[in-house]
């Protein structure tokens, strides 16, 4: 089912193969293709639309034609045009004098809190002085959730409780910032539906009284089809001048920034990753471009191993590997960290082409997170001696580590094979050879 | 560079109504039959302008699918398509579906649109699960774990779900099990007060399993018949958070038995295909009895849900319909069915 846009595209043009010259139907059947990536991708369909009759053109052109792999040459195309469409990174515009004014709108849900604590500290970092105002009176407990934040990365909060107007703490912020010389106010307004007339008259009376500099509409990346029309109804009452496409962390292919941004042609300015806060990251057209076609994303994957693996860490374990005293207790450590990163299964979707490999019944077995829970337990099973040196692990330490863990002897015979390899391949390696059958050790 | 704002982007505001709601005092005085229909599907009592506006707007389409004088063309099947696509149902599912209306109707052999509305209602209702009972009742406690991605409505959702059991004459308590998220058990104490029922909260970071243990062993000594566990919101991708909900679905297991449990999936009306990455993951760590769907009074209509149906069989619980105690309901198929086409012009 999760075959990638390639994949298929490579299928339709499959069938062509000899027969020379492309039909109508031919690419009917690959835009076909297309328009369904697009659509599991959460594009919204009247966008797919659009973009079909204007990939058509270049689909049917010359490059496509004459290309050895046509299925890759549209992927190609399709992906050009995914990154044109979802246009140029734009830095926010704080111009005028300060206190420049920001202001977060949204969708209840959709993460208006946690991007407002992980924009400040953006900003922050970047020089500028914040104060962060509470403008959500309405959900229970918001404006404590912004003092805790503001704590946290140790910027000023503005709040007046939830009696207070939100125009007035929002007027009020501004004043506050005025006088105390702070250059930013980000405004953290409530979530509210598009369609909810007295709320959103709310937050056209707050960008009235403090003419912001920037709205920015913050999206989920898992919208579905209605993104199109909660953005369209946020930018008729308050001109957006961006969008913060929050959740990136998950798997979801994120269509709906491409919707919002040739919907409403307001620029993507951040994406949002993590609860943790921690400085929004700027958005990479290609790396969304791939995102939407599902084509792995191996940028996020490079990025999420060094932010789960502890950088002291992997240097010590790579100073081990080079001496050769790498001990399965550094092993059960690395698996640690591996999972850390989420389940194998994950990390090879991500990582372009993998994803045929995962429909191999094979390597699915062979990628089993059972095999590794079993062997954590195995060496968990180990007495701290056993993990420094397996050498002195005879036939009556073996039943009792396979008793302890659950396995049998066999097992933990299995183990402590594949590890004295590991050990070679390593000593080999730390001399700077590379064996050629170094796959074979985890078969 | 070619214009990319699409033609059939018409302002939304020259689509809705002039009439401007008073304030605060949000009753509508132009009731129409539509409004009084929606909120009788929905109930909620802050639905009428988004009725007004979504049904009015870009909606007026679907609204006139089934109208009289409408032949059953290819003009009518690729709109049924597009209303599918546009309610999240996805893709794939849309085009097997059309697929199989277009035989059921042939095989009636109807002709105008009005007449298959019945038939077409009728297969979507089949692709959801029966109903089942709303909530299970064990003895002495059953424990409903809400679990979720972050800013489903676990929170809002779990302090309607205790309003409500109070009212059908329960005995509930809430257990703050997000320690995570910044205020988050202020948020559920709030709710707590409002509603009227005791909260069972630990520190912020507290571990949240060690939360439950207690919130079962209080839940239990006071003689409570149900214990809502509002879990933080977590993404799917992150197995270690996922890990640390397992570890709490097995401490309740532990304490009242797997069939005393309730482990409801909270999903926002408005998530696209990704929901059924989210049900498999969360369904595998800690065997979901059922689905929420919250914020229903959104123009989102929830079509994903019949991909997670389809695959995974899990019922439909309670719908969310806004942001007041009240604003909650039964899941009823044919309801939300009939949401989802829009309503037949005789309505």
């Amino acid at each position: 089912m999760f075959e990638t846009l390639s994949d298929r595209l490579q299928d339709v043009f499959q069938k062509l193969r000899g027969r020379g010259k492309l039909t109508e139907a031919d690419v009917n059947a690959a835009l076909r293709e297309v328009r369904m990536a697009l659509l599991e991708a959460d594009v919204n369909f009247r966008v797919v639309r659009d973009f079909l009759k204007s990939l058509r053109e270049r689909a049917i052109g010359a490059e496509v034609l004459e290309s050895l792999t046509p299925g890759q040459q549209v992927v190609k195309i399709v992906h050009e045009e995914l990154i044109r469409l979802l246009g140029e990174p734009a830095p926010l515009r704080l111009t005028g004098s300060p206190p420049h004014v920001i202001m977060l709108v949204g969708l209840q849900g959709s993460g208006k809190t946690t991007a407002a604590g992980k924009l400040a500290l953006a900003l922050r970092k970047q020089g500028q002085r914040c104060l962060l105002a509470a403008a959500d009176i309405y959900r229970p407990a918001a404006i404590e959730q912004l003092e805790t934040i503001g704590k946290q990365i140790d910027v000023p909060v503005h709040a007046l409780g939830a009696k207070e107007s939100p125009v007035r703490i929002a007027e009020s912020a501004v004043e506050r910032a005025r006088q105390k010389r702070l250059s930013t106010v980000i405004i953290d307004t409530a979530g509210r539906l598009q369609i909810d007339e007295a709320m959103m008259e709310e937050i056209q009376e707050i960008a009235e009284a403090v003419s912001p500099q920037e709205v920015l509409l913050v999206a989920d990346a898992m919208t579905g089809q209605e993104a199109v029309r909660v953005a369209q109804a946020f930018h008729e009452r308050v001109p957006t001048t961006g969008l913060v496409l929050t959740k990136t962390d998950g798997d979801a292919r994120g269509g709906a920034a491409l919707s919002v941004r040739s919907v409403t042609g307001i620029p993507i300015r951040f994406m949002g990753s993590g609860e943790k806060i921690e400085p929004l990251e700027p958005f990479y057209p290609d790396r969304l471009a791939s995102r939407i076609l599902g084509m792995g994303d191996v940028l996020s994957l490079i990025e999420r191993a060094e932010e789960t693996i502890d950088a002291e860490q992997a240097a010590d374990i790579e100073k081990k590997l080079r001496t050769a005293t790498f001990t399965l207790e550094d092993f059960v450590e690395q698996l640690q960290q591996i999972k850390k990163m989420g389940s194998m299964g994950q990390i090879l979707e991500m990582l372009p082409g993998m994803g045929q490999f995962m429909r191999n019944p094979a390597m699915a077995a062979a990628l089993d997170e059972q095999q590794f829970a079993r062997v954590e337990a195995m060496i968990y099973s180990m007495t701290p001696a056993e993990r420094r040196n397996p050498g002195i692990i005879d036939g009556s330490r073996r039943r009792r580590i396979a008793a302890g863990s659950g396995t049998t002897p066999a097992e933990v015979n299995q183990l402590l094979h594949n590890f004295r390899q590991m050990q070679t391949v390593m000593k080999s390696l730390a001399k700077g050879k590379i064996p050629k059958n170094i796959m074979r050790m985890f078969g | 560079m070619e214009s990319l704002v699409p033609a059939w982007l018409v302002p939304a505001r020259s689509q809705s109504p002039t009439w401007k709601s008073p304030g605060s005092t949000r009753i509508a005085q132009h009731e129409s039959t539509r409004v009084k229909r929606f909120k009788q599907l929905f109930g909620g009592t802050s639905l009428e302008e988004s009725v007004e506006k979504s049904r009015g707007g870009a909606f007026s389409a679907l609204r006139d699918l089934f109208r009289p004088g409408v032949k059953l063309d290819e003009d009518f099947w690729e709109e049924l398509e597009d209303t599918f696509i546009m309610a999240d149902v996805g893709p794939y599912l849309a085009d097997e579906l059309i697929e199989r209306a277009r035989e059921s109707i042939a095989a009636a052999r109807l002709e105008a649109a009005a007449d298959a509305h019945g038939l077409v209602e009728e297969l979507l209702v089949e692709q959801l699960p029966a109903q089942s009972d709303t909530l299970r009742r064990a003895e002495p406690l059953t424990v409903v774990l809400m679990v979720g991605v972050n800013g489903s409505g676990k929170t809002t959702m779990s302090a309607k779900l205790a309003h409500w059991l109070q009212e059908q004459g329960h005995s509930c308590m809430l257990a703050a099990a997000d320690t995570f998220r910044a205020a988050a058990i202020d948020q559920l104490r709030v709710w707590a007060e409002r509603v009227d029922v005791p909260l069972i909260a630990q520190q912020p970071g507290a571990d949240p399993g060690a939360v439950v243990f207690d919130a079962v062993d209080s839940a239990l000594a006071r003689k409570a018949s149900h214990l809502i566990v509002d879990t933080a919101g977590r993404l799917h991708t992150k197995s270690n958070l996922m890990d640390e909900l397992r570890k709490v679905q097995r401490i309740a297991v532990s304490r009242v038995g797997a069939d005393a449990i309730e482990a409801l999936l909270v999903m926002d009306a408005i998530t696209g295909q990704n929901v059924l990455n989210q049900a498999r993951i969360f369904q595998d760590a800690v065997s979901l009895s059922g689905l929420i769907i919250t914020k229903l009074d959104s123009t989102a209509r929830g079509g994903s849900v019949f991909g997670i149906a389809r695959e995974l069989q899990l019922p439909i619980k309670f719908v969310g319909t806004g942001e007041q105690l009240n604003d909650m309901d039964e899941f009823d198929s044919t309801r939300f069915v009939r949401a989802l086409l829009g309503e037949p012009a005789t309505a």
